[in-house]
């Protein structure tokens, strides 16, 4: 499993009632459910990937993320995890107020673009970074959005939520191992993973 | 059962890669004074229901599962009644031992709904009454009704709590009638291809292929067993079914423009294209085995069914407020009957609930009939979907 989602299933009490959106293949879910007896569903676009999940026995629906979470009553979930999308959430403020009123707390993850080798990509070449995190051109990346963990911090100010937990992490290529970032998180750390609740 | 002995490589198939053989069964319950009281408040008994059951029930009799058929289906839902069928039921492609509904793992039953002419009392069967076929006599009975005879069965066959309620398009209404009339007798729930409430477009197509039949001066208001049958007007209606249950992509694909063995227009009114040969071929297929009769009273039960109304005041997710089950919804990407936006209101009004939803929406270009054919994809979510039930359900 990738090591973000190791690291966001540390932060899952056992037994909760999980939402995963855009869950894909089911990986997070699969380890939560077998691990941590957690109650979890997902929400993913991708009818092979939505019918891979439910023929391994996980309960997922095919839909888009930014209008499926409109349809659960308040307080559904313990938590709503939102993990390496943030980046291609057209409306990201209006999702977290979605996911905060469907949920208890809300876990996100998404590529740190302030890493050094970004940087130094943007300041040597003049071009706009690519890399194992961003591996796509500027004309076909999905990746509308460009957060640093700074911006982060600073969008969960204004837009009025709470962080509760953030840890950065440096990743292996594969993303499967990893480590986690105490110094010059902003240069060093690959991704960033928030849980985030309402108010200040 | 001279017939019954495989002597053919087809015969040996039909026992290995099948069930196997197969028995139409009947069950009658309702004498009088204990008619069952229908939805318009009328009373109808003694009711039979055909039925079928596949593999067995275990020992705590927590496998079954209920599989609800559509408009011309039947009990027969796979398998062979003798080794000389030339086909088995009709979804064969789906359940058997080691197939998406597993036979060696569940006991699976199908029974005729009630107004068919395929076993179970409708309007083609002898009225006590009169000594003579029912014809519009028979009461006008609705999804509901249906459900409630499957539930008097379901009974009599001792099950407590099925495993999973099953069922595509008019099959699918009844599943989710199920869940709502008794929400505590199932597990889970699977809604293939349908709705809850029938459109004003799939209402219209079913009015015209009744005027069909009821302009058919053999029709005789219904009063035509005695004598030649409307087969001209049911053939019809037929052909209007065969249109909806296909797309425009299946028909281009399937017929294009091509003419029907001949070269150039015929200049008369014969089957000159492939997809005219094809329906005329559908129509004359369908009068051999169907009642026109049962055809008018299915589709009218169809046209009424309308589960928020019935169950909800009007509100679906109110209507879903008593359900219990896991349920998981399955549309067809070119079904123009019952598009994927009527399955979407249905996974809407669950999610409201806080019921547990699983929804895909299946790339196909073969329209409504898509659900009954064989599809891998379609195979492996009702597999996994089901050992979910067994491993994690709360029979």
């Amino acid at each position: 499993m990738r090591f973000d989602l190791q690291i966001i299933a540390s932060w899952i009490t056992p037994g909760a009632k999980v939402l995963d959106l855009g869950c894909g293949e089911g990986d997070l879910l699969s380890f939560l459910k077998e691990q941590k007896q957690v109650y979890g569903t997902g929400i993913e676009c991708q009818e092979s990937k939505v019918a891979q999940c439910i023929a391994a026995g996980l309960p997922v629906l095919q839909g888009d993320i930014n209008s499926e979470v409109e349809d659960y009553p308040d307080k559904a979930f313990d938590y709503v995890i939102l993990s390496q999308t943030l980046q291609q959430v057209f409306d990201p403020e209006k999702l977290i107020h979605a996911m905060l009123r469907i949920g208890g707390q809300a876990i996100v993850s998404f590529p740190n673009f302030s890493h050094w080798r970004n940087r130094l990509q943007l300041l040597t070449t003049g071009y706009a970074p690519k890399n194992r995190q961003l591996p796509f051109e500027w004309y076909n990346t999905p990746n509308i959005r460009v957060i640093t963990l700074n911006d982060f911090r600073r969008f969960a100010r204004l837009a009025g939520f709470t962080i509760l937990k953030e840890v950065a992490i440096n990743t292996d290529h594969h993303n499967e191992d990893g480590n986690i970032i105490n110094h010059l998180a902003g240069l060093r750390a690959t991704y960033g993973i928030f849980m985030i609740g309402k108010g200040h | 059962m001279i017939s019954n002995i495989p002597t053919t490589e087809s015969d040996l198939n039909k026992t290995n890669n099948s069930v196997g053989l197969v028995e139409k069964k009947f069950f009658t319950f309702g004498e009088s004074p204990d008619e069952l009281v229908l939805d318009n408040g009328s009373r109808l008994g003694p009711i039979t229901l055909a039925y079928e059951t596949l593999g067995s029930l275990n020992a705590d009799r927590s496998n079954a599962i209920l599989v609800l058929h559509a408009l011309s289906g039947d009990s027969h839902m796979a398998g062979y009644y003798a080794l000389s069928d030339p086909k088995p039921g009709w979804w064969d492609s789906m359940i058997g031992p080691g197939k998406g509904i597993n036979t060696d793992q569940y006991f699976v039953v199908c029974s005729n709904i009630l107004g068919s002419c395929m076993g179970s009392i409708g309007p083609s069967s002898i009225n006590p009454a009169t000594g003579r076929p029912f014809g519009l006599n028979f009461p006008v009975v609705t999804i509901g009704d249906m459900v409630k005879t499957q539930k008097a069965l379901i009974d009599h066959l001792k099950i407590p709590k099925l495993l999973a309620v099953i069922g595509g398009s008019i099959g699918g209404m009844q599943v989710l009638e199920w869940t709502v009339r008794y929400p505590e007798m199932m597990a889970a729930a699977v809604p293939l291809a349908t709705t809850a409430k029938h459109s004003a477009l799939a209402i219209a197509f079913n009015e015209v292929a009744r005027q069909a039949i009821m302009a058919d001066p053999n029709w005789n208001h219904g009063d035509y067993y005695d004598g030649d049958k409307p087969n001209l007007g049911l053939a019809v209606a037929r052909m209007i079914g065969h249109i909806t249950y296909l797309s425009d992509e299946a028909m281009r694909r399937k017929f294009g423009r091509q003419l029907q063995d001949k070269s150039d227009f015929s200049f008369n009114f014969d089957a000159d294209f492939q997809v005219e040969s094809y329906l005329r071929y559908q129509g004359k297929k369908f009068v051999e085995r169907f009642d026109a009769n049962s055809f008018l009273y299915i589709t009218k039960a169809a046209d009424y069914f309308d589960i928020g109304r019935q169950h909800g005041e009007g509100s679906l997710a109110k209507a879903f407020a008593k359900a219990q089950a896991r349920f998981m919804i399955v549309s067809f990407t070119s079904d123009w009957l019952y598009p994927t936006y009527q399955s979407k209101s249905l996974v809407k009004a669950l999610k409201k609930n806080n019921l547990e939803v699983s929804f895909c929406e299946i790339e196909a270009e073969w329209g409504h009939d898509a659900f009954l054919l064989p599809s891998d994809r379609l195979t492996l979510l009702i597999k996994g979907f089901l050992n979910r039930q067994t491993h994690e359900g709360r029979i």
